[in-house]
């Protein structure tokens, strides 16, 4: 067998993390265990890139597998990569270095332990693009649950109590009937490996249960309309770091679940509930953007975007098209990407006025400039503007479901209407208008670490809007099969 | 050559917008104005090629998005329509780049201001040079990008800021359509590339869909979807409110952006989709009436205007509508002409406009001018010329492509093609009216500035000047020179080439004798009258207000459009966004949801807890009672 180069990518984050538990934190050497944890984290994404290089675009196999028993006769611990799960990984070791470069000394309780939770939570993300067994996916997908738990609820506001156990009860609903289902599959099948179930295929009277137990796991971390509460309360008193990666990552395994197994395992029980998901995404787009229309709370309003975005997502998965995976999925890469640096954006004002509200601030073009522009790109890019990656995600999901569904791609298309109204709003009256608070005049620009990390987010915003090829056609193939495979199946028991 | 034309604006913003800090303000003026410069000179040869050698080309410059069976390249089409195009771009670009180092001389963000005309010039350009519908909203989005950043250019206005957004909001509902148009392009011929989707449109020419409950010809809901775009970006009535509000930008903007590009590019879709809007009878009558309601609304808001930027605004929008209803009957080419003509002469009004500001140190009511004609010469004479073009005085170049459109509506021999006609003459004589008001009471009549003495106002440097100068030349002969090229019937045949397509040939018969000389006339006898109502009897305009009041208000407050929308679209989606969020999130949602389970579970818990007393009775007492429950059980079983 060759070099194990997918678990390393897993186990590494927790490696590093176990070197930090060791490590005393004194106040002194907290630089150092940012350090660390920097380390471990950009080895991680070098890795990555190295698997980028490796991987072979032209065939929708997977790749890099390694098949290890766990449990005797049950559970194997199988991972490997295709086309559509290696796109997010790369996201993730992207992420996660900025991540730990933005965290400054707004963290003033037990960095360590902070460092540590956002390790390990790479290590889970990794493990859930990865795995190839139903067992060890739920394992990685409920794990992540642990240290975002923790981050909102050690390192975050006021509330932090209350929107942890909020997030805590929404998750864990929804992944309970998950757990139950694949049980059953195991039932079925015999199997959870993912690899035989494609090859198996899961009876159709099975099917629907199944994919609505899945569906209500999904959705909430999604998430979709009417789960979505959860979101815009974990976003406010998480920590920036926290929101970072709980908007950059933590979303999209629901996204990458859905394709991967709502569409993969469950063909036709996904075209009976397709008109279930295009409603609930549309109520999503349009609901959720008029709701940031009015949020007061620059984090809240960037987190209800968040969930009209996915509505996106979700719409162009289930258009069972070419064009509407590949754009759900460069919309999940963009979205990583823009949310991102838009929670950055956020956490750069307020450690500067401790104040998340809009109405705090006004008139700060000419006292932070270089923030003025960088925040201008990330809003662009979220009202999906051409020449942004958020509009190649958007425009192809749109098309796709125009094909599918004439009405869906209407109203859809209004949400791109009040996205700008939205977006447009909060830029103007965060950074233009007269000054007229005046503490504001103290405002210092952007630091270097934050100039960094807000650049190293907006080349890729802005590269892959002008030239999306390199990620189209890593996902293509794959794409393309797994359409041929679901049409072949749904064709089939018919 | 050709990829210059468009790569050097790009350029020149990158340089002045990245660098303007290190390089000085004045560098970068130049920088900016040369490349651009550069750029006209480079599309004044490919023009002179299309029109001498029939130069065509389609050049592939990257690969865009490659999804599926969706293949979009960035590219360069040239052909006679997009050569007319970039002339007219890079030409009014590159002057107002001049101009505006003076018009812009004492403002703190000269390099921002010069980076955003440059990146506008690169948008616009990529819009009119695509050859595929995916670039072409690129460019689309592109230049309202450009526009939202000029017009919010004085950020610290808050009218600014919100007439910028207002701008970019207002647009994005006419690209919801022009979106809309080409995802349906995409779903019935499977390309978005110019050539493939208009060679397959005979296919479908009566293909029926059933769109949301309307069965519809296919053509006919492409063509209205599109249109629904170009209505937004050329600021069509029902789509027009931001160009108004739009004024609130510096005028070199407004010139560029406003009058003389930005806004034609939806004439420009039209006329480009022309192989498919020929096949739809029905868009095209939309079309006409559209362009001319917008013709007659524009011009008779423009009539009681008080801001000379607001007013000139207006009678853009009203030639915009000129050019809608010339294309709507088919006539295509000469829908381009008035395009072509109208950038020199509307473009030559704003910065004289702008002159006339600049003059009165930032003063834009007419009402508070007036008298000044000595002082500033220039500006005076080269106003002049640009109002007799606008009002097609005889032999200035608004003369030819007006009265050409007036000419082929009538001859378009349908119902709406009379209707367009003569309301085109009726507007025609309002926008002589309102041109002439604008003029006398800015120039002529008493000095009515209290700001500022008269001795203050001055004329404009050389550098604001020149480009009037250039573009007054061509107010006066672009008319007459590329008549016969644009709609000549020579020009028919050879110089638009494919580029234009026509189902039937344009009618060559010539109107009667007394409809030729019925605008000119018309025309030509306003400005008396406008002199005499507007500088030698003052009250009877006002009195003429008196007698009509209900009409004045109407009109002066632009037919009520703002408010109607303010409550129908704005308040309404803001209180339906509170109630989503306040109601249905946080009292059903969430009320239901976590915190009704937890709520519950507490309820639930102190009442266990209440149980708990350690009372040794009490316990005693439940466990008989649930002991006697057990066996009566047992028993009745």
């Amino acid at each position: 067998m060759n070099f194990p180069i997918l678990s390393s990518l897993i186990l590494l984050p927790s490696i590093g993390a176990l070197f930090l538990f060791f490590t005393r934190s004194k106040s002194e050497n907290k630089i150092t265990v940012k350090y660390v944890a920097l380390f471990t984290s950009l080895v991680n994404f070098f890795l990555s890139i190295y698997l980028w290089f490796l991987f072979d675009p032209t065939t929708s196999a997977f790749q890099f597998v390694e098949d290890r028993v766990w449990i005797e006769g049950l559970i194997n611990y199988k991972v490997g990569i295709d086309g559509i799960s290696i796109l997010f990984i790369i996201l993730t070791t992207f992420i996660t270095p900025l991540c730990i470069i933005s965290v400054n000394n707004s963290i003033t309780k037990r960095l360590n332990e902070f460092l540590i939770a956002i390790l390990v939570m790479e290590t889970f993300m990794i493990g859930v693009f990865c795995s190839l067994d139903l067992v060890v996916f739920y394992l990685f997908f409920e794990a992540g649950l642990i240290p975002m738990f923790l981050i909102i609820g050690i390192w975050g506001g006021a509330r932090r109590v209350y929107s942890a156990f909020k997030f805590f009860l929404f998750t864990l609903l929804g992944s309970v009937l998950m757990l139950v289902a694949i049980i059953s599959i195991y039932w079925i099948t015999g199997t959870t490996d993912v690899v035989q179930l494609y090859e198996l295929g899961i009876d159709t009277k099975y099917q629907n249960l199944l994919w609505l137990a899945f569906f209500s796991s999904f959705a909430v971390k999604t998430p979709m309309w009417p789960v979505h509460t959860w979101l815009p309360d974990a976003h406010v008193e998480a920590p920036t770091a926290g929101s970072v990666l709980l908007a950059a990552i933590l979303l999209k395994m629901a996204g990458y679940g859905f394709i991967r197994f709502s569409l993969g395992l469950f063909p036709s029980a996904s075209e009976v509930f397709t008109p279930l998901i295009y409603t609930l995404s549309v109520i999503a787009i349009i609901f959720t953007s008029l709701i940031a229309l009015m949020q007061e709370d620059m984090k809240k309003l960037i987190a209800y975007s968040s969930v009209a975005h996915m509505g996106f997502v979700t719409l162009g998965i289930f258009t069972n098209q070419q064009q509407g995976i590949e754009g759900s999925i460069i919309q999940m890469i963009s979205h990583g990407l823009v949310s991102a640096a838009l929670f950055l954006c956020v956490g750069v004002v307020y450690d500067r006025m401790h104040s998340r509200l809009i109405a705090t601030y006004g008139g700060i073009i000419t006292i932070i400039p270089k923030y003025a522009i960088l925040f201008m790109v990330f809003t662009l890019a979220a009202l999906g503007l051409p020449g942004t990656s958020g509009f190649v995600g958007e425009f192809l999901i749109l098309m796709a479901a125009f094909k599918d569904n004439f009405l869906v791609a209407v109203l859809a298309s209004l949400g791109v209407i009040i996205g700008a109204a939205y977006m447009l709003w909060l830029y103007k009256r965060v950074i233009f208008g007269k000054l007229i608070n005046s503490e504001l005049k103290k405002m210092i620009d952007l630091n270097k670490s934050e100039a960094f990390t807000l650049t190293c987010l907006a080349i890729p915003t802005l590269y892959f809007g002008f030239y999306p090829e390199p990620l189209i056609n890593i996902i293509e193939v794959s794409i393309s099969d797994l359409i041929d495979t679901y049409n072949f199946s749904v064709a089939s028991k018919q | 050559m050709e990829i210059s034309i468009i790569a050097l604006p790009l350029i020149a913003s990158i340089i002045s917008g990245f660098f303007g800090k290190f390089i000085g303000d004045r560098t970068s003026e130049i920088v900016t104005s040369l490349l651009v410069s550069i750029s006209a000179i480079l599309s004044a040869i490919v023009f002179y090629d299309v029109i001498f050698n029939q130069y065509e080309a389609n050049i592939k410059i990257a690969t865009w998005i490659n999804s599926g069976s969706l293949e979009v390249n960035w590219s360069m089409k040239i052909d006679a329509l997009s050569s007319v195009m970039l002339v007219v771009v890079t030409f009014v670009s590159a002057l107002v780049h001049i101009y505006s180092i003076g018009y812009m001389s004492h403002d703190p963000h000269k390099p921002r201001f010069m980076a955003y005309l440059s990146l506008f010039t690169f948008a616009m350009l990529m819009l009119v040079t695509a050859d595929n519908f995916i670039q072409l909203f690129f460019g689309w989005e592109g230049v309202g990008l450009c526009s939202y950043f000029l017009i919010g250019f004085w950020f610290k206005k808050e009218t600014a800021n919100a007439a910028a957004i207002k701008a970019f909001v207002v647009n994005r509902v006419g690209d919801f359509g022009f979106a809309l148009g080409i995802f349906l392009i995409f779903y019935l011929f499977g390309t978005v590339n110019y050539t493939e989707v208009f060679n397959q449109i005979p296919n479908v020419a009566d293909e029926k869909l059933n769109f949301l409950g309307i069965r519809i010809n296919a053509i006919d809901l492409i063509c209205i979807l599109l249109f629904i775009g170009a209505m937004g970006k050329s600021a069509q009535i029902f789509l027009h409110t931001w160009l108004p509000d739009a004024m609130e930008g510096p005028t070199p903007v407004s010139a560029l952006i406003h009058a003389a590009t930005m806004v034609t590019a939806g004439v420009f879709l039209v006329v480009r989709c022309s192989p498919i809007y020929e096949y739809s009878e029905l868009a095209l009558n939309i079309v006409t009436v559209i362009g001319m309601s917008t013709a007659f609304f524009a011009a008779s808001v423009a009539l009681v205007q008080t801001d000379i930027k607001k007013i000139i605004a207006y009678s853009t929008c009203s030639q915009l509508g000129y050019m809608f209803f010339a294309a709507g009957v088919g006539a295509y080419n000469v829908a381009m002409f008035h395009l072509f003509t109208h950038a020199f002469f509307k473009a030559l009004l704003f910065l004289g406009s702008g002159s006339v500001i600049h003059a009165f140190k930032d003063e834009q009511n007419i009402n508070n001018m007036g008298g000044v004609w000595r002082k500033l010469p220039f500006t005076y004479a080269l106003m002049i010329i640009g109002t007799l073009a606008l009002t097609g005085f005889p032999l200035l170049s608004g003369f030819y492509s007006k009265d050409a459109i007036i000419e082929f509506a009538y001859l378009s021999g349908t119902t709406t093609g009379y209707y367009a006609a003569g309301i085109g003459i009726f507007t025609a004589l309002l926008t002589s009216i309102y041109s002439w008001r604008l003029m006398f009471k800015t120039f002529h009549g008493n000095y009515n500035n209290k700001e500022i003495n008269i001795e203050e106002t001055h004329e404009s440097p050389l550098v604001m000047l020149i480009p009037l100068i250039i573009l007054s030349t061509g107010a006066i002969f672009a008319g007459f020179i590329f008549k016969d090229l644009f709609i000549g019937y020579q020009g028919i045949n050879n110089f638009w080439n494919e580029s234009i397509f026509f189902l039937e040939p344009l009618s060559t018969d010539h109107p009667p004798l007394w409809f030729l000389v019925l605008t000119p006339t018309l025309v030509t006898l306003s400005i008396p009258l406008a002199y005499y109502l507007f500088v030698k009897n003052k009250n009877f305009p006002a009195q003429i207000v008196n007698f009509n009041k209900p009409l004045y208000d109407f009109l002066f407050n632009k037919w009520y459009f703002d408010e109607i929308y303010d409550t129908l679209f704005v308040k309404s989606s803001k209180k339906f966004g509170l109630f989503l969020w306040k109601f249905f999130d946080i009292k059903v949602i969430d009320g239901f949801g976590p915190d009704g389970i937890s709520g519950l579970i507490k309820k639930f818990s102190i009442k266990a807890n209440k149980f708990q007393s350690g009372y040794i009775y009490q316990y005693a007492f439940i466990m008989l009672l649930g002991f006697s429950a057990f066996l009566t059980f047992l028993i009745v079983k």
